[in-house]
This record gives structure tokens, sequence and C-alpha cells, in this order.
């Protein structure tokens, strides 16, 4: 019965195509460095599926984000597993995206055709780091505020549009209810729908042409 | 087809199984952290106390409040409330809501008119409790249960 209903199916939408291609495809021999991209990418989901569950619980409001958070830490079952994974998932995800992007660098693999591949790449670590940026402010404590004042004061010393450039992070001159509102929807809608759109291209692109080779001594 | 496992086949196995135990490990947590909110039923009903018989002055009724207070996920709410205690004898007695029957306003005792009067629609109750005047459609919350426990007059609560 399982298997009339997929062949059914798979006639219908191709389904041992996709998984041909996107999963049987040949590859060369590799190491675990090669492995990097798969994990950010398992990062990402799990990012995205606890970053989902903690909106059940915080407000970004700053009457309400840190007794949210709190609540979430201390009054809700097992929050703070999810938080947990979500704070050290941030970090990790990190560290992955940017070793990621050292073997990519260190192996050549950026050079012709996969030039595309490598510039993708570099808007995903730019915007991995925006995330990690944005969701620093979120839990609204004194490090937060603190993080969020030095770290948009930084772009504030740029010549003659810095100001202006700090007022547009801040939504204001000073840090405030605007901020940390600004901050939040930019970490859960505008962020992951570029990084998604990005993820998108980057993995076509993969899959499209294939994954280089290990580079051999002389190359 | 032999029993023998082959290689294929037992990384299928494993995959699922570890699988598995991962999207236990993972998902059961999360249904608790959906709905461990709605699992704290908060009490509406209690015993409270309004201290000894001997405070309230028998036949003239006697305003007694008290605040009881509601905490929902980081959100902690007072509410305010206040009963008459009449005292019709050396032993009998009757608690009743300050609550107007209408829209819900404090009614007051005043003692000129031997009446409850409710600020708001001009809403009159006699000192049993009864109608006696406006738009009220009904007598004064009465709190039927009382007991006397360690001295202390108290009786059982009910949020409306």
């Amino acid at each position: 019965m399982a298997e009339r209903v997929f062949t059914w199916l798979d006639e219908r939408l191709g389904l041992t195509a996709i998984y041909n291609t996107v999963l049987d495809r040949k590859v060369p021999k590799v190491n675990w460095w090669y492995t990097l991209g798969s994990a950010s990418l398992f990062l990402f989901v799990i990012q995205a599926v606890t970053g989902m569950f903690l909106t059940v619980y915080y407000v970004p409001s700053p009457d309400h984000a840190y007794d949210s958070v709190q609540y979430i830490m201390n009054g809700v079952a097992f929050g703070w597993l999810i938080r947990g994974i979500h704070h050290w998932g941030a970090s990790l995800m990190v560290l992955f995206v940017f070793i990621h992007m050292l073997r990519t660098f260190f192996f050549g693999a950026y050079k012709y055709p996969r030039e595309v591949t490598w510039l993708t790449g570099v808007f995903l670590l730019l915007t991995t780091l925006g995330m990690g940026f944005t969701g620093y402010l979120l839990p609204w404590n004194q490090r937060a505020y603190w993080a969020t004042t030095v770290g948009t004061e930084i772009p504030g010393t740029a010549p003659f549009i810095g100001s202006f450039i700090e007022r547009i992070l801040r939504g204001g001159t000073d840090l405030s209810a605007v901020t940390l509102a600004r901050f939040f929807a930019v970490h859960i809608w505008f962020l992951p729908a570029i990084i998604l759109l990005l993820i998108a291209v980057h993995m076509y692109l993969v899959i499209r042409l294939g994954i280089s080779n290990i580079p051999k001594e002389g190359e | 087809m032999s029993d023998h496992l082959d290689r294929r086949e037992f990384v299928k196995i494993v995959t699922a199984a570890l699988g598995t135990i991962m999207g236990a490990i993972v998902g059961l947590p999360a249904i608790g952290y959906l709905i461990s909110p709605a699992l704290r039923v908060q009490k509406n009903e209690d015993w409270i106390s309004v201290g000894p018989l001997e405070k309230y002055p028998v036949g003239k009724p006697t305003l007694f409040s008290f605040t009881r207070s509601k905490v929902n996920g980081w959100e902690k709410t007072v509410n305010s409330y206040g009963v008459y205690v009449v005292r019709t004898s050396e032993t009998e007695y009757t608690i009743f809501s300050n609550m107007c029957t209408h829209l819900s306003c404090r009614v007051n005792w005043k003692d000129e008119a031997q009446e409850y009067i409710c600020p708001c629609h001009d809403g009159h109750f006699g000192q049993d409790g009864s109608v006696t005047a406006g738009p009220p459609p009904k007598p004064l919350i009465r709190y039927e249960e009382t007991k006397i426990e360690d001295g202390n007059l108290m009786f059982f609560f009910k949020e409306s």
C-alpha cells in the first residue's frame, strides 16, 4: 500500500529525481572539513526552530523583554533548554560558518566556476553575524544594552554619515524601545528571509556545480 | 533472503533509531514547553479571614477590604475586594459583597439612610442586602459559607 502511494506521488512529483540529484550526486573523495556546510545548515534549522519556540513567550518591549526571558528560563517547562540551545547554537553557527569559509578559502574552492557560490557565502557569513548582533540585544539585560550601545556607536564614528547610520540602527538618538523593536524585527523577519534566499542560491549552486576536490600538491 | 544484515540495512536501522531518539529528546520537551502554562491552574476561591468578630459593632455594617493577586506568566495582577460584615446580634452575622449587582460598582453603607447606596446609578440595598430602589436586578451577593476559626471570622470567597 505504502509503495503504491509512493509510486503515485513519485510519478507526479518526481521525488526519485529530486533524491538522485540532491543526495545521490557524485562527490570526490573528501574529508571531515567538507561537513561544515551541512553542519551550518543544520545549525540554521535548529536556530530557526528554537527561535520560533522562543517567540511564543518573548515580548520585544522594554517593559516586558527581560521579565519574559526570565519567565522562559524559570516559569516554562524546558524553557531553559530551548533558550540554551538557541544561545549556544548561535555561537556555534558563527564558528561553523567561519571555519567553513576558511576551508573554502584554503582549499581554493572559491575559484572558477564557483565564484557566485563564494559570493553568496560571503553574504551568508555577514547575515549570520547580523543575526548575532541583533539577537544579542533581545534579552534586554545590562550586557545586551551596553553591548548594543557600543556596537551602534562604532559605525557612528564613520566620517560624515556616521551619526546618521547610528540613528538608523537605533531608530533615533538613543537606544530605546524603538531599537529593541527594530532589532527584533530584523532578527526574526528580515535577516532570516535574506538568509533563506541566500541558502537556496548557495545550495542550488553546490548541487549544480558539484563540490571541488581536495587540491593536490603543486596545484 | 538470508538473516545476514548487510551494511546498507544496518545503516538504515541505526539512522532510524538515532533519529527517533533525537526527535524524542527534542520533541517531547518542545511539547512540554508549549503546554506548560496551561497546566498551571490558579485557585479563584479561598477562605478569607476578616479578623475577630468583636472588631465589628452589632447592627452596623462594617467594610472589610482585602486584595488577591494573580500571576500570569511575567505579569502580576492585584485585585481589591470589599465585603460588609453585618452582625445582627452577638452571635449572628452575615457577610455581603460590596459589589453592586447592576454594573459592579462598589456600594457604600450610609448610616443616615440605613442603606447601601451605589454611587454609579443610585442603586439602593437594604441592610439585608435586598434591592430597595434603583436599577440593580438582584440583591447583594451573600457569602453563605462562614466559620469561626481560632477566634477569627472566616468566609469562603469565590471570584465571580
